[in-house]
């Protein structure tokens, strides 16, 4: 079971959280929306999978790489 | 006439410099305000006073209503200028600003809200005999009305929010198949970026123009037109490029369009800048798609073209001046102007790159300006929009001005944070944009060709 780690695409913070820990999730589901310079950034879970590891908060200030959440494929 | 003892600037960066400078011109005195990340920002050193007003965050700072208004009381200011962005296009700060005994240079609170909301501005417009296209009122929630509207208006169809603006939160939809999916996306977007549900169809024009006009009214129920901008060149729906006059456009074909606007801006008492936004279709019709109520990002190239100095205008009629005494008798224009909006991002996919600038230094060159808030040394956080730099050349023809604009760009020097310098020197390079052959989708087409090319060469590398 592969294991993917889902990372921060640009420094900002963390808008909004729209999955929880242990959900199913389809190819191409949102994970959660990154905030950075009045742009929302969605992250996405390519693959699919069951989100396993939830590493931030909303609010949550984050930078550019950091992993944000860890999805089993 | 006195114009205003003093006035605070409810904005930063680029824009609170612009205004500043306009109002030091007019002798003006001002307040200038300062998020935590704003501390050593240039343009409070345009200012006579500042006020700090928060931390780093918008919502605490510049959109922090209670604040800005308890700092306009403290400093006994009588004017407040609020930029563009913020809270440039809120009735409910206007009116409040206003209540407090300070003027709000801006139309009148209740011009903000008849334009804030798209449905009933489309029905203004609709009213007044501007070309309006096909849409929709508010969606009510029966799914069998929402599929039949939009079978009224003809597919592709496009989800807006009915309080949005900007370009934010629309989603396209083909077939009837996507519609209610697209519709309830598209909702819950306008919910969380624009606190209303609300959301309405539209006919999706394919490969539009973007044209506005510039107006401006004073408080005696004068308005003129200060003729139009293209705004074509865009990206994820921003505007990246824009120009004035707007290229391949005969004068007898925009004129009349001119002439309408400000006749029903005119009778209707509009009071303060605006701007009038039209997509233009490649069907050659044009049609109403939001009017703006303050000043727009891209002003400068009007200015450049007319000789007008808006912001100086608009402060001046917002105190009381009449338009004949703001405005030449006949507003003129001259040679050609294009602006290219200089970007914290990366230039191949278009995401924010947030930095410390480790070199900024901007071109000088004639006929060429430069409207930023920034320098070396200084963040860029993710807190604000990403604009590093408004470039503006003017020249007598278009070419001249693209090619002063094209070697501007090129002496620009920025470190510590990817820019868009790349994208815009491509586009502006295009034969597309050349020939004026501008649409809404021209950016994309051209940075995914640059990108194609790039492929390719670095597949005759490892040949």
């Amino acid at each position: 079971m592969a294991m993917t780690q889902l990372k921060a695409d640009v420094t900002g913070s963390v808008w909004k959280i729209v999955t929880s820990a242990g959900q199913a999730l389809q190819p191409g589901d949102t994970v959660m929306i990154l905030e950075s310079m009045k742009m929302e950034i969605p992250v996405i879970a390519e693959d699919g999978g069951t989100l396993v590891e939830l590493h931030v908060a909303e609010g949550q200030a984050v930078s550019e790489g950091q992993v944000l959440a860890v999805v089993r494929e | 006439m006195p114009l205003f003892n003093k006035v605070v600037v409810a904005n930063r960066g680029a824009v609170a410099a612009r205004v500043l400078r306009a109002l030091n011109a007019m002798g003006i005195r001002s307040l200038a305000l300062y998020s935590d990340a704003d501390r050593h920002a240039p343009y409070l050193e345009l200012a006579s006073e500042t006020a700090h007003i928060g931390g780093a965050p918008a919502r605490e700072s510049y959109l922090n209503q209670d604040r800005l208004l308890e700092v306009a009381r403290l400093h006994h200011v009588d004017g407040l200028h609020p930029g563009y962005g913020f809270l440039s296009e809120n009735a409910g700060f206007a009116q409040r600003v206003e209540n407090a005994g300070v003027r709000f240079i801006g139309p009148s609170p209740r011009w903000i809200d008849a334009m804030g909301h798209k449905t009933r501005a489309r029905s203004l417009a609709t009213q007044h005999g501007w070309p309006v296209g096909r849409g929709s009122d508010v969606l009510a929630g029966d799914p069998a009305d929402v599929l039949r509207a939009a079978d009224e208006i003809g597919y592709p169809i496009l989800v807006k929010p009915a309080a949005g603006g900007g370009g934010i939160g629309m989603l396209p939809a083909r077939s009837p198949a996507e519609l209610l999916e697209v519709v309830e996306r598209a909702a819950s977007m306008a919910e969380r970026g624009f606190a209303s549900h609300e959301v309405y169809l539209e006919r999706l024009v394919e490969r539009p123009r973007h044209v506005e006009v510039q107006v401006l009214g004073d408080r005696h129920g004068h308005v003129a037109h200060l003729y139009e901008r293209d705004c074509s060149v865009q990206r994820r729906h921003q505007k990246i490029i824009e120009e004035a006059h707007a290229p391949e456009m005969p004068r007898e074909r925009i004129a009349p369009l001119l002439t309408r606007i400000q006749q029903t801006l005119s009778s209707l008492g509009y009071d303060s800048l605006g701007t009038v936004e039209m997509l233009l279709a490649p069907d050659g019709e044009f049609r109403f798609l939001e009017m703006n109520t303050r000043l727009q990002v891209e002003h400068g190239v009007t200015e450049e073209i007319t000789g007008v100095d808006l912001v100086q205008a608009q402060v001046r009629c917002a105190a009381g001046a009449s338009l004949g005494d703001v405005l030449p008798e006949a507003i003129r224009s001259n040679g050609h102007a294009v602006q290219a909006r200089v970007y914290a991002e990366d230039p191949k996919r278009f995401l924010p790159s947030p930095g410390t600038l480790t070199a900024f230094l901007p071109p000088k060159a004639p006929h060429i300006r430069i409207e930023t808030g920034y320098r070396a040394g200084m963040d860029v956080t993710p807190h604000y929009d990403p604009l590093l730099a408004k470039v503006i050349a003017w020249a007598p023809s278009r070419a001249q001005a693209i090619d002063r604009l094209r070697d501007a760009l090129d002496d620009f020097a920025i470190a510590g944070v990817k820019h868009n310098i790349p994208a815009l020197s491509a586009i502006l390079d295009s034969e597309e944009f050349r020939r004026g052959d501008v649409h809404t989708g021209l950016a994309m087409q051209v940075v995914n060709r640059q990108k194609a090319e790039a492929t390719q060469e670095q597949g005759k590398a490892w040949q």
